[in-house]
């Protein structure tokens, strides 16, 4: 389940920016007295968006550091936990479900638009697959958790939703702009309303509604 | 049917504002604190008495799990725990929860606290749901700046905090240990049990840990009373349930609807039925990707609850309904949970580590056909021995949808084995 293997070329060193810090010591208190190893996962990830989306040996030694806990323990989360990042992926670092649920919707013509744009080989594993350019990086992964609007890719942050192959190409022409389309629905769907209309909580209730 | 008065997830649509002036027009946090005054054991009986089975998977009642709680502490705090690890293949009715209802849970983690004597609760949601999270996040900040959290939350005189926690990619850590292990800052393994976390969970204290949908139903259940919801559904399966309807049908949704509905009316009401038509279908897995596939036969006339997928050999799991029509090869679609499991497991426990390696690579064959026919009995009996022989439920997670293909669709493997070999024997024939 691991992110991968450590990057060859490490930096020497790293530090959060003082508002990481100041954040860091927000969150490190959300837990009690001694309990502070209880922020790694949190604080590794603010060290991952701080370092341009891929967590640097130092920076895990820097935690550690911080939440006075030993280097081994730090890699071991850091290589136990998909989302760390263990080598430089793109600016558009894409996540493509390829569990059942999006496989039946399609995800197959999805890794498919993918690999003619970006020009990268599919391997059916969990490789990280990069762009000649290096501005994107396409990873089979599993399961996004939302599955009735499969087939989904994560793009940074961002989940996708309801894709095909045409509109995955349009996403990554959008992406390659820098112009990246509202996130959700890429068939203008409602969230996870039935397509064409509901079926239930008719109608819109007054409440809440303005 | 379940009508729209007896919805409790009103804003699923994201209809209203999530925040929480519009909560508050939905119903939520409406006399909480009178709720909390009634006491732990009202709140508790309530739950009980409104038969709400925990709507992670396992369906173990709500109520007993937080009467198992120390009445007394011994000086060590009490913890809620929530389980917002969504990862089961086919689930995706926290995320909405989480997003456009996150209130409905932050009222829930109030009262349930209060419930087992915590004060303190802290959600664990899965780290790719970044947004579901922030949106939460804020939820959680309007209530405390609202007094609804805090030193004395809702006026009750209760202490009590809830934190957000997100993960980093694991879904192992939906598992309740694991996820405690991975809350304390280490790789989500799971631990064995005893000792149960209601005795030693969270910093070796005393810890609940409960899915979403069951906390966020429990203001709604409380307020309305334990017998309108147990009213809703079969005995023993009360209440409504929010079902995530994937795969091949021409509306794939997530609804609310009544517990022991028909599987075949949730499809054709909200879904637009089957793609093709009902007799397109080929099967589906009813509850999430853990549990065995069923054939159409089944789910001609199947009701979606707990007992009545057990009975069937299946299982109501989360609720998410895969559905799969003829143009689907069956086999490769197991075999593509299999690689999930593969992908998954913690490696802790060796049946699990190499077994869900070895079930991914023999269904890898059984999708061509290369295979003798006797391997399919012998896969059968390697799923038992990962079943049952593991720390926690991942292994007999992997265990099942394989067993399920085989007991339903063996002729299928058969064939394929028969058409491989044929096809390997051809060219030589010629030769001759």
């Amino acid at each position: 389940m691991s992110g991968g293997t450590a990057h060859a070329e490490q930096p020497a060193t790293f530090a959060f920016t003082p508002e990481n810090l100041a954040w860091a010591q927000k969150v490190i208190a959300k837990y009690p007295q001694g309990r502070q190893a209880s922020a790694v996962l949190p604080l590794l990830d603010r060290a991952q968006r701080q370092h341009r989306n891929w967590l640097p040996r130092a920076a895990m030694d820097y935690v550690a550091g911080l939440l006075d806990m030993a280097p081994i323990r730090v890699y071991e989360v850091a290589t136990f936990y998909s989302m760390f990042n263990l080598a430089p992926v793109g600016e558009w670092f894409l996540q493509v479900c390829t569990t059942t649920p999006c496989w039946l919707r399609g995800s197959d013509e999805v890794m498919k638009a993918c690999e003619r744009k970006l020009h990268v080989k599919a391997t059916g594993d969990a490789s990280f697959l990069h762009s000649a350019d290096g501005k994107f990086t396409v990873r089979e992964v599993e399961c996004l958790g939302a599955c009735v609007n499969a087939p989904v890719i994560q793009v940074n942050d961002d989940f996708y939703e309801d894709l095909d192959g045409a509109s995955t190409e349009k996403l990554i022409d959008a992406l390659a702009a820098g112009n990246p389309p509202p996130k959700g629905s890429m068939a203008g769907r409602q969230v996870s309303m039935p397509a064409g209309g509901r079926t239930s909580l008719f109608p819109v209730p007054a409440s809440g509604a303005e | 049917m379940l009508q729209d008065k007896d919805r409790i997830f009103t804003n699923l649509y994201a209809d209203g504002d999530w925040g929480l002036d519009g909560a508050r027009k939905r119903g939520d946090w409406d006399g909480t604190k009178d709720i909390l005054l009634k006491g732990r054991d009202w709140i508790i009986k309530e739950i009980q008495d409104s038969g709400l089975r925990g709507r992670g998977g396992a369906g173990f009642p709500t109520g007993m799990k937080w009467s198992f709680m120390p009445k007394k502490s011994d000086g060590r705090p009490h913890y809620l725990v929530v389980n917002a690890d969504e990862s089961e293949p086919g689930t995706c009715k926290d995320r909405e929860i989480l997003r456009h209802d996150p209130h409905k849970l932050v009222e829930g983690c109030l009262i349930a606290g209060f419930a087992m004597g915590a004060n303190a609760a802290y959600i664990y949601v899965r780290g790719e749901f970044y947004n579901e999270s922030s949106n939460l996040e804020i939820a959680v900040q309007q209530a405390y700046a609202a007094g609804l959290l805090g030193p004395d939350a809702c006026g009750s005189g209760w202490p009590f905090d809830v934190y957000v926690h997100r993960g980093a990619g694991a879904y192992i850590c939906g598992e309740e240990t694991a996820l405690i292990e991975s809350l304390e800052g280490k790789k989500g393994q799971p631990r064995l049990k005893p000792p149960f976390p209601a005795g030693m969970g969270l910093y070796g204290c005393p810890t609940t840990v409960n899915n979403v949908e069951s906390i966020a139903v429990a203001p709604t259940i409380i307020r309305r009373g334990a017998a309108w919801f147990a009213g809703i559904g079969r005995p023993k399966n009360s209440g409504t349930k929010l079902f995530c309807i994937s795969g091949h049908v021409n509306k794939p949704c997530t609804v609310e609807e009544a517990m022991s509905i028909p599987l075949k009316e949730l499809i054709e009401k909200h879904c637009g039925g089957v793609r093709g038509g009902w007799d397109n279908l080929l099967g589906i897995i009813p509850g999430g990707a853990s549990v065995p596939v069923l054939p159409k036969a089944i789910c001609d006339t199947v009701l979606m609850d707990f007992d009545a997928l057990r009975e069937v050999r299946s299982g109501l799991g989360t609720a998410a309904v895969i559905v799969m029509d003829k143009s689907t090869d069956i086999v490769k679609a197991i075999a593509r949970l299999s690689r999930f499991y593969m992908h998954e497991s913690c490696g802790q426990c060796t049946p699990c580590r190499e077994g869900t390696g070895w079930l991914f690579r023999v269904m890898q064959r059984m999708v061509k056909g290369e295979a003798e026919p006797k391997e399919i009995d012998m896969l059968e009996e390697v799923t038992r021995q990962i079943e049952g022989h593991t720390i926690c439920a991942l292994g007999d997670a992997a265990a099942w949808p394989v067993q399920g293909l085989i007991r339903h669709f063996r002729p299928e493997m058969e064939m394929r084995i028969q058409n491989y070999k044929a096809s390997r024997a051809q060219p030589r024939a010629a030769a001759e």
